[in-house]
């Protein structure tokens, strides 16, 4: 394997972790706007972001990938593939997303709720102060999936012309440069790496959350 | 939207769509199978097996079906293995989702009394009738929701496929809309087709869950 066809290979890893960067950031806070909609007070919000949710997650990451990398040109907005890609990947992780904070949103005892009225807290405070941080130690796990599944979902904007890790590997494996074998267990064993820092961080963020709770039974 | 041309061209997109729906009961078959063999290793703790399976299952997890798609489909017949592409495709899909049915299916069978191995023990019923006539008929309904989620997921991922030249739905609109530029009509057509099958499936699936949920609270 010749130098530049290393070096091609590990620009593919960068972009493939700018993508799963980006599209995270693209998806949190949507995420969490969506999942406060979706136990508004109001119907009309409640409506809209199970629409949102749905839409989304009624069809594959690919197939909204090909749609708005082919049909916003055509509707007179030129995106660019990498754009097009990462926006996606986080749109639609984003309604996955939702639905788990939505579910741990939930699962917070409604006594909290009831004890945040009588003591007259604010919709917004009962939310950020006493919901939101109870959640969040029952969501991480759930989330950490849906941000491997945005790593693996990430190979899919090779098929969109983005230079990713799969596109590179795929590119020299099937020009024969190197041996397809070696390229693509380099690409599986590549994208388990990649996995290991994101598995990681969801762990840590885990412990951290847990740090000032405590629980009946154990400490 | 062109509806005089997508009326002329959707006969071929329902046979795109057929060709999606075939693999995808192929490849459900197939993970259902592998499916069971993978929960009855972890479940009986099969030794040396039992390590292998479950190293395995956590790198198929945690890698881009895509990937695992490009590297049966260029590496397997290096080594003699030779299917076409349709079959390879099949198989890469029931290999990928077998690992998360296994996963339910582990759970199903772990939710059966240990009681009810042991009376059949004492009945003197065979392992395998055991299993098939007491121990199966009551861990599959409560999973049934969650393998029809991952028969739903795999309808909507098996868009995939395209990447291997395979002419499902994602393929043949892809290919119509190289000749005729018809991106808008074609690809939200596309979209539609998809969501008008996965739309009501999983709603379906979430009827029948709240019901299995309400029964199982009543008894």
């Amino acid at each position: 394997m010749n130098e530049v066809v290393l070096r091609s290979i590990l620009d593919g890893v960068v972009v493939t972790a700018e993508v799963v960067t980006l599209a995270i950031l693209v998806a949190a806070p949507l995420a969490l706007t969506v999942a406060l909609a979706r136990v508004s007070r109001f119907k009309l919000v409640r409506g809209a972001a199970l629409v949102y949710v749905e839409f989304l997650r009624g069809t594959s990451a690919l197939v909204q990938l090909f749609w708005v990398y082919f049909v916003l040109p055509e509707l007179g907005f030129a995106i660019s593939a990498f754009v097009a890609g990462f926006v996606v990947l986080g749109v639609n992780a984003s309604a996955y997303a939702a639905e788990v904070i939505r579910g741990a949103i939930l699962a917070v005892p409604r006594p909290q709720l009831e004890a945040a009225g009588v003591l007259g807290l604010s919709t917004t405070t009962t939310m950020s102060r006493v919901v939101l941080p109870q959640a969040w130690p029952v969501m991480l796990p759930a989330l950490g999936n849906v941000a491997i599944d945005v790593l693996k979902a990430s190979a899919l904007v090779s098929l969109i012309t983005v230079s990713d890790f799969t596109r590179e590997v795929t590119r020299w494996a099937t020009t024969g440069v190197i041996d397809v074998t070696l390229a693509f267990s380099l690409l599986l064993v590549g994208y388990l790496l990649l996995s290991v820092p994101i598995t990681w961080g969801g762990h840590l963020l885990e412990k951290r959350s847990r740090r000032h709770l405590s629980t009946f039974g154990e400490g | 939207m062109d509806l005089d041309y997508l009326q002329s061209v959707f006969p071929e997109l329902l046979g795109g769509l057929r060709v999606t729906v075939v693999a995808t009961l192929l490849g459900a078959a197939i993970a259902l199978v592998l499916g069971l063999l993978i929960a009855c290793v972890q479940v009986f703790r099969v030794p040396v097996v039992h390590q292998v399976v479950t190293v395995l299952v956590l790198a198929i997890r945690n890698t881009p079906l895509l990937a695992q798609l490009f590297f049966m489909y260029y590496v397997l017949p290096r080594y003699g293995i030779r299917f076409d592409a349709f079959t390879i495709g099949a198989l890469a899909l029931g290999l990928h989702f077998s690992c998360y049915a296994a996963q339910a299916l582990k759970g199903g069978f772990l939710a059966v009394p240990k009681g009810q191995w042991e009376a059949c023990q004492v009945l003197g019923l065979g392992n395998l009738t055991t299993l098939r006539s007491v121990v199966l008929p009551q861990a599959l309904p409560p999973v049934i929701p969650t393998l029809t989620n991952l028969l739903i997921s795999m309808f909507k991922d098996s868009a995939v496929l395209y990447a291997i030249t395979i002419m499902e739905l994602l393929g043949t609109t892809r290919n119509l809309a190289s000749t005729s530029f018809q991106y808008t009509t074609l690809f939200t057509a596309m979209g539609l087709m998809y969501l008008v099958i996965a739309l009501p499936a999983s709603i379906g699936v979430r009827r029948y869950e709240r019901r299995l949920n309400d029964r199982t609270v009543r008894a």
